[in-house]
């Protein structure tokens, strides 16, 4: 129990209310659900990455002890559209200013005529049990005809690459141009230029929980019951209610308790429609529950950009012109459009003054498992680019990187910045608060001063020890629109119910949805019910993608509870006879201020409210407390970090040893420190993982190399690093809270701090590390002479 | 990752489940802890017909110390032999070895038995078997067969074990007085399978080596064990150049392969790296048990 304070819940680590649930075992996961006569599903998946489906024959898979059904890819095409409709849309303010053209690809529910990557579903049967179903997926007699595989995505977008998709006639898909100033002119004019290939390499979100999914078709009420370990139940609702021609309001879509996502459950997949139609097509409920081979082969994958960049500067160091051209390997497929890799250029600039700016983007289909985001969405890339490119500036000035870095930072006074380009939600970006120098000047003393470091650098050096240091900063676009919804209630008990589009996937939001409410209402925290992942309590909402939902949410529980106050205000002045502006909420009461004995609880108030002969309403108002908000922001707010790191690298292994990380985080007011930093700190893990241990490896014929987790490497406690996370708090001017998002943050730097640490490292030797991930045999080759 | 069907017998003792091992055929495989079968089993790349389960067989569990060795029944989880007081006494490198066996919770399942049988190139206990010339005791229903480690492994997975026969014990040989062990080892992450594993045991008179053994995980298809490296390092007094030049034999003789998670030639530095990590913490430890 947290007892009310004076000062309210928002601010402190309350505990999570959602641990007790779990921790006790009563948890529930889309596995853990078992209903009355349920078949299990599995999928024949292509086990070749690009290849036209001759023939599929179920006769002896249907022959297997417990087979109940099987369908394949093409007679589904016949009765379910592609997913197509739920691109992201290109918002006007964008589309006017980015020069583009997409021609994405849809994606048909299982491939029904060709195959286009290892892992796509062609077939699905269901069973009496899950090993009866891969039995029978087994016995299924699928015959193909192999056609060149698309591998490299550069050799995808030159002539005379096989077509992934004929339709479209072209594998770049998508290309996208935006620019500032004069970048050609500037780069001509500049003292200084480099240029340089990175890599950023392909590797994915990887949730304890993978997807599953189980459905019930009614066949009284024609109504769909559907859970789904996502995160946007209301997406998945709308696209089951187009796909399956029905009403919204006949499908209820709720997430259970969720093993983590990440990003990777946060669009709609074939699954999230195949089970329900299963479901309904034959008249049992349907579970799938995806395995962890599945989920490296099929779910989401990420990343996975070449980038060719320049920049210009002069002898102090001052950027003049960048330019970014860059490839995406999307994969067979684009889930959501264009819109990460537009976040990537939206990212380039950073917390840096460039008065001359060009990106340029080409999206490129291959036959790999679809790209779509993963925590950090599109700016790790970015970082990696920029951020190697300030040390690259500092290498070649004799500068200390950190220096230059604070020669182009914009400085507090310059906040709100217009940065001169427009964010994908097509409003021109600002960065709306925040002191980016103080952020790396921490960074730097936290981790003990460069100075310091040099010398101790240098010690080792002598003793043949290698220790580098390595700076990152980054600021990030959260809390994007278009909107949320939240509805709320003060119910007959008194207690105040909230729902909202927002959809936990760990990050604690039932604690930091009830820590806001009972701040707006004054009330102790355990007076505030909190419900979510459920369309069947709200009617519109969007769900918990791009570190969104504690702004966006809050925002429109804010709003709506304002409307409902105004109305208790108002039935309790009639019941205490009171003026309105003398009344005030306290203690889950309305009370006369000054005279706090004059009070009626809220569910008095509540019990007044109501329809009925019992009422005591005032006159002419509409019965009931409850109301309902759509919160549009009028764009992201703008958090950001610096990050610093000291590795040592070992000569006879090139083992890469992280010594300490830091990173300093704002991501203004924080409502919750402990899930804060816990959600930052999480984040970094994945970024370590992503600069040393994770990547999702294909050989030249497009098959998966990694695909297990004895291949597909995550960080275990025993290689995380000490990490310290120092917050600061600058408030932004764009909601009432003063909140920004912080669910990606931690995972975007770490890559390339720690391949600025590693190139510093290595110093003597001159090698740079401009490709991910940090491979210990590059390292050591990095020791030997050159041939 | 679903196994597909098989059927299971659980024997209770030794003879029984040789009866069954004989009777079962060619498709029938043994569980031992279960921690490489079972992820085999839920990928369909094994598909016995019949599972042997053999963790009730009380007498093929146990770690005797018989002087000269030590007998390690087969069914000893690598837990037992981590926390064996006896074994870091009379077999300082296997006892070494084990912490580097995957996590604690696997080495509370896995067993030496199952290890050796499986012949993994990468993993330590076999390894260790070739460096100390272990000899593994095999019983079918036919009889009893004692093979000695530089017979039994063959390739990778792949043993001199029949279809009908069970690995029942490992005996490994005390260690001598005045001789040191090491084992050195570096892979991916805390726990993986080695990158690169080297055994070593070094045996001093003098200050001069007496009796050297070296053997290597993960640089070849099968445990390697590297006699010339050895010769280089009797009667040497382990000076820098003698142990240097060891470590280069070990790394020609290795025979690595290229994989997702390092290339040949890295294996071949990383041999040297453990090589000569190991050699020098052997030695050492040799000086002072000398
Ligand atoms: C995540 C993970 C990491 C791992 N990391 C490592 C590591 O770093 N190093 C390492 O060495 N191992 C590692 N392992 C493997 C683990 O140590 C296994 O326990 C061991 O290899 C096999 O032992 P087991 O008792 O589990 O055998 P099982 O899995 O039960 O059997 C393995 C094979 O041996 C056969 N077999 C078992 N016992 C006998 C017997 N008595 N006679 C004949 N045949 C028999 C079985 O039929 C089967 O073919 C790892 C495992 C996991 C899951």
């Amino acid at each position: 129990m947290t007892a009310p304070s004076p000062d309210g819940y928002i601010g402190r680590s309350v505990p999570r209310r959602e641990d007790r649930r779990l921790l006790l075992g009563d948890g529930s996961y889309v596995a853990d659900l078992v209903l009355p006569g349920m078949v299990h599903a599995a999928f024949a998946r292509s086990q070749l990455a690009h290849a036209r489906i001759v023939s599929v024959d179920f006769a002896r898979a249907m022959d297997e002890p417990g087979a109940a059904f099987a369908l394949g890819g093409a007679e589904l095409a016949g009765e379910m559209p592609p997913i197509g409709g739920m691109q992201v849309t290109a918002p006007k303010g964008w589309a006017d200013r980015v020069d583009h053209r997409i021609t994405l690809p849809p994606q048909n529910l299982m491939a029904s005529d060709r195959v286009r990557y290892v892992g796509e579903a062609f077939a699905v049967v269901c069973a009496d049990s899950r090993y009866a179903a891969e039995d029978a997926v087994e016995a299924i007699d699928a015959e193909f005809e192999p056609l060149a595989a698309v591998v490299d995505p550069e050799a995808a977008a030159s002539p005379g690459a096989e077509i992934v998709h004929p339709d479209i006639g072209t594998n770049a898909v998508a290309e996208l141009y935006v620019e500032k100033g004069d970048v050609a002119a500037a780069m001509a004019a500049a003292p200084h230029r480099v240029r340089r290939r990175f890599r950023h390499h392909r590797y994915a979100a990887m949730p304890l929980e993978c997807r599953g999914v189980a459905a019930e078709y009614d066949r009284r009420t024609d109504s769909l019951t559907v859970w789904s370990s996502t995160q946007v139940v209301h997406w998945v609702r709308k696209e089951l209610a187009f796909a399956l021609g029905m009403a919204e309001e006949k499908i209820r879509v709720l997430a259970p308790d969720v093993g983590g996502g990440f990003g990777g459950k946060g669009h709609v997949y074939p699954e999230d429609l195949i089970i329900p139609y299963l479901a309904r097509r034959i008249g049992r409920p349907v579970r799938w529950v995806e395995d962890r081979h599945e989920h490296i082969l099929n779910a989401a994958h990420s990343r996975d950009n070449i980038h060719d960049a320049e920049i210009g500067f002069d002898d102090t160091g001052r950027i003049l012109a960048f330019r970014d051209d860059f490839i995406v390997d999307s994969g067979a497929y684009s889930p959501v459009g264009a819109g990460v890799a537009y976040n990537t250029t939206a990212h380039l600039l950073g917390p840096y003054h460039v008065d001359n700016f060009a990106g340029g983007t080409a999206v490129v289909v291959t036959n790999k498992t679809p790209n779509a985001p993963y925590r950090g969405a599109g700016r790790p890339e970015a970082v990696q680019v920029t951020e190697r490119l300030m040390d690259i500036v500092a290498d070649t000035l004799g500068m200390e990187p950190a220096e230059v870095r604070l020669r182009n930072m914009i400085g507090p006074e310059r906040m709100p910045y217009e940065v001169g380009l427009p964010y994908r939600d097509g409003v021109p970006m600002t960065y709306d608060s925040g002191d980016y120098p103080a952020s790396l000047r921490r960074a730097i003393e936290e981790i003990g001063g460069v100075e310091a470091f040099r010398e101790r650098q240098d010690k080792a050096r002598a003793e043949g020890r290698y220790l580098g240091l390595g700076l990152g900063c980054y600021t990030e676009g959260t809390g994007v629109g278009p909107f949320e919804g939240a509805t709320v209630k003060v119910d007959a008990s008194g207690k105040i119910v909230v729902s909202t589009g927002a959809c936990p996937i760990g990050q604690g939001h039932e604690t930091v949805f009830a820590q806001v409410t009972a701040d707006a209402w004054k009330v102790p925290i355990e007076d505030v019910v909190v419900l979510l992942a459920d369309t069947s309590t709200l009617t519109m909402g969007y769900g918990s993608i791009a570190s969104r939902s504690t702004v966006t949410s809050s925002a429109a529980i804010g709003d709506a509870s304002d409307k409902v106050k105004a109305k208790v205000l108002a039935v309790a002045a009639a019941l205490l006879e009171a003026s309105e502006a003398d009344l005030e909420l306290r203690d889950g009461k309305v009370a006369v201020k000054g005279v706090p004995e004059m009070s009626v609880t809220l569910r008095e108030v509540a019990a007044a409210a109501a329809p009925g002969w019992l009422s005591r309403r005032p006159e002419g108002s509409e019965a009931g407390l409850e109301a309902t908000s759509y919160y549009e922001p009028p764009t992201v707010t703008w958090a950001y970090a610096s990050n610093a790191a000291i590795v040592e690298v070992e000569p006879d292994t090139g083992r890469v040893l992280v010594e300490r990380y830091v990173e300093v985080h704002d991501a203004g007011r924080l409502v919750n420190p402990g899930l804060a930093d816990g959600q930052v700190k999480g984040g970094l893990v994945q970024g370590l993982g992503g600069a040393l241990y994770e990547s999702i490896e294909y050989d030249e014929a497009g098959q998966l190399l990694t695909g297990s987790f004895a291949d597909y490497l995550l960080p275990t406690a025993a290689e995380t690093p000490p990490i310290e996370v120092v917050h600061m708090e600058t408030p932004t001017p764009l909601n009432p809270l003063g909140v920004k998002g912080l669910g990606e943050g931690g995972a975007i730097a770490p890559p390339v701090v720690i391949a600025n640490a590693v190139t510093d490292a290595l110093k003597p030797f001159g090698v740079e590390f401009n490709t991910l991930p940090i491979r210990w045999q590059d390292v050591r080759a990095a020791f030997d002479p050159a041939e | 990752m679903k196994p597909p069907r098989f059927d299971y017998r659980a024997p209770q003792g030794l003879d029984e489940a040789l009866d069954l091992l004989a009777d079962s055929g060619p498709d029938a495989r043994i569980l031992a802890g279960g921690q490489s079968l079972v992820p085999a089993l839920n990928f369909r790349l094994a598909r016995p017909s019949v599972l042997i389960d053999i963790n009730g067989v009380a007498e093929l569990a146990g770690i005797d110390d018989q002087g000269d060795r030590v007998v390690i029944g087969a069914m000893t989880r690598q837990r037992e032999i981590e926390v064996s007081e006896d074994v870091a006494r009379a077999v300082p490198l296997l006892h070494e070895a084990t912490r580097y066996v995957a996590h604690l919770p696997i080495r509370t399942r896995g067993t030496v038995g199952g290890s050796i049988a499986n012949a993994d190139p990468a993993a330590e206990d076999p390894a260790v078997a070739a460096a100390l010339d272990a000899t593994m005791v095999c019983r079918s229903r036919r009889g009893e067969r004692r093979i000695a480690a530089g017979g039994f492994f063959v390739d990778v997975l792949t043993t001199a074990l029949e279809p009908d026969e069970m690995l029942v014990a490992v005996e490994f040989p005390r260690i001598p007085s005045g001789a040191g062990a090491a084992f050195a080892e570096i892979s991916r992450r805390d726990g993986d399978f080695a990158l690169a594993g080297v055994a070593a045991q070094i045996a001093l008179t003098n200050g001069r080596v007496t009796d050297a053994r070296i053997a290597a995980c993960g640089l070849g298809p099968a445990p390697l064990r590297f006699r010339n490296a050895e010769e280089i390092l009797l009667d040497s007094a382990c000076e820098t150049e003698a142990i240097e030049a060891a470590c280069d034999a070990v790394a020609a003789s290795s025979d690595p392969h290229d994989d997702v998670h390092a290339s040949a030639a890295y294996r071949r530095q990383l041999a040297a790296a453990m090589a000569r990590r190991a050699l020098n913490a052997a030695h050492t430890r040799a000086g002072v048990a000398a």
